[in-house]
């Protein structure tokens, strides 16, 4: 069960129908990722702790999201967010 | 020549302080008189020689350097009382409101700024951006203290007059902050604390916002131009100076002398307005400075800003050499690679030939014919480098000292290759690379063929020719840039080139099953495709040799290429599912045979993916597809000139029947009309949901009408003969649709303005024709007549109302569209696609994890997918029955 850190929890927004699924990528899977890329943990696209789906996952700063998203072109793409504070 | 190279490892950004200012001047400017009595630059003027050279012959009494290669150098006005920047009133403005009026530190506690300072320098070596924010943020918590944590004064608030006046809102009430004042209350800021109102104190002290010396820039900034007259008018920012060197001088005189209070502010508050204006004129709640005659100056902003500006018309964007511009005109007799140049452009544009062993006497002929007959040349370079003009020289004796090594600049001439481009330049296709052929005549001629690309048409249009002058743009422009490698268009991955309005009719008449050609003809159309091969078996031996269309085109056709699909014609009573279908619209190639169907602007125009041509261009390249459009497209022109095609007003006419069906139909369609309104107005009407009562009535009577002229447009359909000249044109697609048929034959329509009936005007009517709150169809714009009969004086005011609306919008969509793609440009210019499938910044950041989320170039892609499995399996096993 996902813990939200604030706020009273009126429904879970991970279960919207709209919502692509996310989750937290455990951090050796993450050095593997990001070795594959070829990148720094800061040049993946960015999403803020206090985004609503981050604070849903309990991300913290530093941590990496993967999001299956739904693609008009290709169907469904894996995308990673690297979490930042602020 | 050997220059020595240097990396810039980074640049830094800060203010001129008045040292600096002074140590760079060459002169002090105390007099705004420019010439004396002989027009000879006076000494300590705007235009004092010292500030460099400029015109030819002039040496520099500063570096010694002639007008060509004296850099200029700065000069200082000394104001006689500061004033402050304009460019800076924001940060002073910030600085103000977060110091402390009496002692100048941040009005924070003492602890929480040295957490900051540490803070502050650590985030700005790894997040600049953060950096930025905790300025902010710690700006923001300043300006809220109201006494100062340091000395305890008590803080008033500051307002800032836009734009550039500061006051105290004192309990006395509101006192002016002079630029003396403020100035002073900058000085007083630690250098520390400057550091955290995110100024660099070393480069950029806060005090130095406010200006006491003002620098002067160079003549060559500001040159003077000399009319035909003999009069000399002086540069906008020189005019500018001499007002600012003007009121400080007389400012100084009337400190010097003691003069009241009054009369010295009221001078102040000019020398601030005259340099304010200088920086930017275009401020906001003060009066432009205005030249003598009406003219508004030019600032030094001004001189930046705007699509003229320095950065948009000067720097991103420049006139250049080696092009020309005129007007197009169509030449169906030239290849698509092709473009027709004048010999007049031809002989102007040049290309940097060198003499090799191999073209020596090609160069010499050249140099013989000279600047004025084509082909010649205008320049010679010797091998030292010296450039020689022909126009002035003994071309003979160059000819004959001509050796490998020279280079020499001849004309343009056939084979070259040039850059051809159509503004707006929307996407890739609009510069495209063309082989020149020159011609007699005053225009550039293109082939038909590449007006969609460029969207080109010969109402007047122009166009704009460039010649890449190294090996390396001319080879890039051949290999990359010519036209037959842009025939598929990257946006949806179709064919963008290919057949419009005669090609389509053209090709449709062709292939239809009536054409029956004569061996005359199919020579005559064969020589202009330039066909050299057999002729194909007649389809009819007897009673005569006839061969149809179908066999012409299909000897153009690769010989292993099949296709079938549906022609655009298939619509009605023509459509065809299969190709078991008589009505001839379902095309059928096999084996490089048209077998069954027509061709029309689905199989050979532009713009229509997975046509006949997309295949044959994916299937059998970019050469091959071009030479089919410079031959088979050739014989469709060739054939329409033959057979003649033309429109008359017959080819509207409708038949009393199908009149009086159409009258019929709009007599019910009003009697439902009324009797909506009459429901209306005994309030029976039923609004829909969300809609008022109104806006139900005006959505249902539109709704009567339009499918009044549906079911008009099926009439006219059904009664028209399908090969009128018109219809035909319709039905391929050359031009028109069947809307236009029925609005030129049957009946307009309705009129509207802004997607609603038309109901202004006069008040509760359009015209004075119509009772007050007519709502019927004929008040509100339903025109009965069609172009054929002709509109009444009324129904033409309609019309033209609706008319003026499409304009209107097309010239509003213009501008915006167009900004929106400079936005869009700007922001997206520098993404690249790496080798590894992500889009990138050039920083490395990624965009998107794989290039459109599935890696596909739509260019070289079946509709958006990597492949077309069935294209492949049919190609792979032979036509499936």
């Amino acid at each position: 069960m996902p813990k939200s850190t604030k706020r009273k929890k009126t429904f879970n927004i991970l279960e919207h129908e709209l919502v692509p699924k996310h989750e937290i990528v455990p951090p050796e899977e993450a050095v593997k990722i990001l070795r594959e890329l070829g990148v720094r943990p800061e040049q993946l696209p960015w999403i803020r702790v206090t985004d609503p789906v981050a604070r849903m996952l309990g991300a913290k700063p530093g941590d990496i999201i993967r999001i299956y998203r739904k693609s008009p072109t290709a169907g469904e793409i894996v995308v990673y967010r690297y979490v930042v504070g602020y | 020549m050997v220059v020595e190279e240097k990396i810039i490892k980074s640049i830094r950004f800060g203010i001129l302080s008045p040292d600096e200012i002074r140590r760079m001047s060459v002169t002090a400017i105390v007099t705004s008189e420019l010439y004396d009595e002989d027009g000879r630059p006076i000494q300590g003027g705007l235009m004092d020689p010292r500030l460099g050279a400029v015109s030819p012959g002039q040496i520099c009494p500063t570096c010694g350097n002639d007008a060509k290669t004296c850099p200029g150098h700065f000069g200082h006005i000394e104001l006689a009382r500061p004033v402050i920047h304009v460019g800076f009133i924001k940060h002073i403005y910030d600085i103000l409101r977060s110091t402390c009026r009496r002692c100048g530190r941040i009005k924070l506690p003492e602890a929480e700024l040295t957490r900051y300072v540490s803070l502050l320098r650590k985030l700005k070596e790894r997040w600049p951006l953060l950096a930025k924010m905790l300025v902010a943020a710690i700006k923001k918590r300043a300006s809220k203290v109201m006494v100062c944590p340091h000395c305890g004064e008590r803080q008033y608030k500051i307002v800032l007059e836009k734009p550039y006046n500061f006051y105290e809102e004192r309990p006395e009430g509101k006192v002016f902050l002079n630029p003396l004042e403020v100035r002073s209350r900058l000085e007083r800021v630690p250098d520390e604390d400057a550091e955290l109102l995110g100024l660099d104190p070393k480069e950029a002290r806060p005090e130095w916002m406010v200006l006491t010396v003002l620098p002067v820039p160079p003549i060559h900034v500001r040159p003077s131009i000399v009319l035909e007259t003999g009069i000399r008018a002086e540069d906008d920012l020189t005019h500018k100076l001499a007002d600012i060197v003007r009121t400080n001088e007389r400012l100084r005189e009337l400190l010097d002398a003691g003069a009241p209070q009054a009369l010295i502010d009221e001078h102040w508050m000019l020398l601030q307005y005259h340099v304010a204006t200088y920086f930017d004129n275009e401020l906001p709640r003060i009066p432009v400075a205005r030249h003598r005659s009406g003219r508004p100056l030019k600032g030094l902003a001004q001189r930046l800003k705007g699509k003229e500006g320095r950065f948009r018309g000067n720097l991103s964007g420049k006139r250049v050499d080696y092009s020309a511009r005129t007007v197009i005109s169509p030449d169906p007799y030239i290849s698509i690679n092709e473009v027709g140049v004048p010999i007049e452009i031809a002989k102007v544009l040049t290309v940097r030939m060198p003499v090799t062993p191999w073209n020596i006497e090609e160069a010499r002929r050249y140099v013989l014919n000279g600047p004025d007959k084509w082909p010649g040349a205008n320049y010679v370079i010797t091998p030292e480098g010296r450039k020689i003009d022909l126009r002035y020289a003994d071309r003979k004796k160059i000819a004959e000292s001509l050796a490998p090594g020279w280079y020499v600049e001849r004309h343009l001439r056939d084979g070259d290759i040039v850059l051809f481009n159509r503004q707006p330049s929307l996407h890739r296709m609009s510069m495209m690379g063309h082989i020149v052929k020159v011609m007699p005549g005053k225009t550039f001629r293109l082939n038909l063929l590449v007006c969609p690309p460029y969207n080109a048409d010969f109402d007047g249009d122009e166009m704009n020719l460039h010649v890449p002058r190294t090996e390396e743009a001319q080879a890039e422009a051949r290999e990359l840039m010519l036209v037959q490698y842009h025939i598929l268009s990257p946006r949806y991955g179709g064919p963008i080139i290919g057949g419009l309005q005669d090609y389509i009719s053209g090709a449709y008449l062709l292939t239809i099953k009536a054409t029956l050609l004569t061996k005359e003809d199919v020579a005559e159309l064969l020589a202009a495709g330039g066909y050299k091969g057999e002729l194909p078996e007649p389809a009819i031996l007897s009673p005569k040799v006839r061969w149809t269309g179908k066999q012409i085109v299909s000897l153009f056709l690769p010989k292993d290429f099949n296709f079938k699909g549906k022609a655009r014609v298939s619509s009605g009573i023509f459509a065809c599912d299969n190709e078991f279908c008589l009505n001839d619209s379902y095309i059928v190639i096999k084996k490089g045979e048209l077998l069954l169907g027509v061709l029309d602007k689905k199989a050979i125009g532009a713009e229509q993916p997975e046509n006949m041509m997309h295949w044959l261009v994916k299937e059998y390249g970019t050469d091959f597809a071009r030479k089919l459009y410079d031959t088979l497209f050739r014989v469709f022109i060739r054939f329409i000139e033959k057979r003649g095609f033309t429109m008359t007003i017959d080819d509207v006419a409708l038949p009393r029947e199908a009149r009086e069906e159409v009258k019929k139909i709009i007599r019910e369609a009003e009697q439902e009309v009324y009797r909506l309104i009459e429901l209306y107005k005994q309030g029976k009407l039923e609004p829909i949901p969300g809609r008022t009562l109104e806006e139900t009535l005006e959505m249902k009577i539109l709704d009567v009408l339009s499918a009044a002229r549906k079911k008009v447009e099926d009439i006219v359909v059904n009664y028209l003969d399908p090969f009128n000249n018109v219809f035909i044109m319709a039905r391929t697609g050359a031009r028109g649709n069947e809307l236009n048929i029925t609005q030129m034959a049957a009946l307009l329509g309705q009129q509207s303005v802004r997607g609603e009936r038309i109901y202004r005007g006069y008040r509760d009517r359009y015209l004075p024709h119509f009772k007050p709150g007519d709502l019927g169809a004929a008040a509100r714009g339903f025109v009965y007549s069609s172009f054929y009969d002709g509109l009444s004086p009324i129904e033409v005011f309609f019309h033209a109302a609706g008319g003026r609306e499409g304009l209107v919008d097309t010239a509003v969509r213009t501008s915006q569209s167009g900004y929106m793609q400079r936005r869009l440009i700007n922001a997206l210019q520098d993404l690249r696609v790496e080798y590894d499938g992500t889009t990138r910044l050039p920083d490395g950041t990624i965009v998107q994890f794989v290039y459109g989320e599935d890696g596909v170039d739509p260019m070289k892609s079946a509709h958006g997918k990597a492949v077309n499995i069935d294209r492949e399996i049919e190609r792979v096993i032979g036509w499936r029955i």
